[in-house]
């Protein structure tokens, strides 16, 4: 994608509003440093979005997208679910994949651009939530690690099939009742970081996105391992407020309050990652 | 208000099912007649120049430095508004505005009767704006305003604007500015 598609013609800038000349003054395309703390001034990639009012999904999309190291040259293939309502309104190439298929689609176009541009890094980074992830898209996603693909998959995992009515999904909790699951979940939660772990990715995550600091410094990492190692993962915790009955600005405490159990942060660093990391955080880029 | 049938799909009346159809390769629309380029252009550039508040309204496709023919169309529109003594209010978007658009400063395709109301404009540009918006918009002005349309469109045209210019690249344009040149001169 070029970064010129975002900058206005000098002939006319006299005439374009201040709120528009601004996305592409206070922009921070080209800035590997970008991150959260740019959230309150930079607006270019996502200003506002279809989600619920105070939808913790919202507040992880807008951290992630605030913390990707090279978002000019960044696809996100993402699949059916919450997040699919948010892709229209974000200044990136975004690939809406059948539900369930993202990793195998993400697959085919890291490959491409690595043939296409070789001299250039291209990020391919697969958004999705755990219906898509882990029940419906398991096969895909751990092929895609398998395979050793060079991939960051991001999990939003709200623990329920939200937007079609409350139906329990692979990650919902042991005898939680949803509306479409009167009697309780009957099987425990799959834990879906250690099977990454388990099927080759060199660095996983789960945590809350209750800490936007945090959320960026494991983006970050993610992204960095991906490009040089192999598949990375992360699991978020992105409660859906009104499947289980909290109201607006009780998202953040919810996360909170889950980061003290079942959400605790857990980080898992292969050898090779680790080389990874060290390397960047001595280029001062982490 | 709208009764079955093909048309009433759309809450405003719409140009092609009044058998008014886009013009072919190389001429342009006045109204419902197909006539050539030139004698459309001397007729866009007559009505800029004899109506109320005249404005060019640019499009995504001009407003931004993405290639170096829009660079050169941004450029262009700046003459083309000086000769036609018009202002310039830009579509930077299409994300839908109401209530919260300026209409002094920026038009929206979802509802551009807002802007055309509050500034009384009587004859317009529309340039450099997609086309599945531009025929969006140009139905709603059609239908709530007595605002004359000219659209300059770089694919088929639109029906629904009064004159359709089409396949309007900077050539094009510069022919334009040349043609109002000759109109001034005739009508001031």
């Amino acid at each position: 994608m070029s970064i010129n598609i975002f900058k206005i013609n000098e002939e006319l800038k006299e005439f374009i509003p201040q709120e528009v000349i601004d996305l592409e003054e206070k922009a921070t395309w080209g800035n590997p440093k970008r991150g959260v703390m740019d959230l309150p001034y930079a607006k270019e990639l996502l200003e506002e979005h279809s989600l619920c009012a105070g939808c913790p999904e919202s507040m992880a999309f807008r951290y992630i997208l605030a913390s990707l190291p090279n978002p000019e040259d960044t696809i996100i293939v993402n699949s059916t679910g919450c997040t699919s309502l948010v892709f229209p309104h974000i200044a990136l190439h975004t690939v809406h994949s059948l539900f369930g298929n993202q990793n195998a689609v993400a697959t085919g176009i890291k490959r491409t651009l690595e043939w296409r541009f070789p001299d250039k890094v291209k990020d391919v980074i697969v958004l999705a939530g755990d219906g898509a992830t882990v029940d419906i898209g398991l096969d895909c996603t751990l092929q895609s690690f398998f395979r050793q693909e060079k991939i960051t998959t991001i999990c939003f995992d709200n623990e329920v099939y939200a937007n079609t009515g409350g139906q329990e999904s692979g990650t919902t909790v042991q005898g939680h009742v949803f509306k479409m699951a009167p009697k309780g979940k009957q099987w425990p939660k799959v834990p879906m970081w250690q099977l990454a772990i388990d099927s080759g990715c060199h660095y996983v995550v789960r945590m809350s996105v209750s800490s936007p600091k945090k959320v960026e410094q494991v983006v970050k990492k993610a992204i960095y391992v991906a490009r040089e190692v192999g598949p990375t993962y992360l699991h978020f915790y992105t409660p859906c407020i009104l499947e289980i009955g909290l109201n607006s600005d009780d998202g953040l405490m919810e996360m909170r309050d889950k980061d003290k159990e079942r959400f605790k942060f857990f980080e898992y660093v292969s050898p090779q990652a680790e080389e990874v990391i060290a390397k960047k955080k001595e280029e001062g880029l982490l | 208000m709208a009764t079955l049938g093909p048309s009433h799909y759309s809450p405003y009346p719409v140009a092609v099912y009044e058998n008014i159809l886009p013009p072919p390769p190389g001429k342009a629309l006045l109204f419902t007649e197909v006539v050539d380029e030139e004698v459309a252009m001397r007729e866009a550039a007559k009505a800029m120049l004899t109506r109320e508040n005249p404005t060019i309204f640019p499009g995504p496709q001009v407003i931004y430095a993405w290639n170096e023919e829009a660079k050169e169309k941004a450029r262009l529109i700046r003459e083309l508004a000086e000769v036609l003594e018009a202002k310039i209010i830009p579509m930077v978007d299409y994300r839908p505005k109401y209530p919260k658009i300026d209409p002094e400063k920026e038009i929206n395709p979802n509802h551009p009767n807002l802007t055309i109301w509050h500034n009384n404009i009587k004859a317009c540009i529309f340039v450099g704006v997609h086309c599945h918006y531009a025929n969006v918009a140009l139905k709603i002005i059609r239908a709530e305003t007595d605002c004359f349309t000219i659209a300059l469109c770089s694919n088929a045209g639109h029906e629904d604007a009064m004159i359709t210019l089409r396949d309007q690249h900077a050539d094009e344009l510069r022919k334009f500015i040349e043609i109002a040149k000759e109109v001034k001169k005739e009508v001031k």
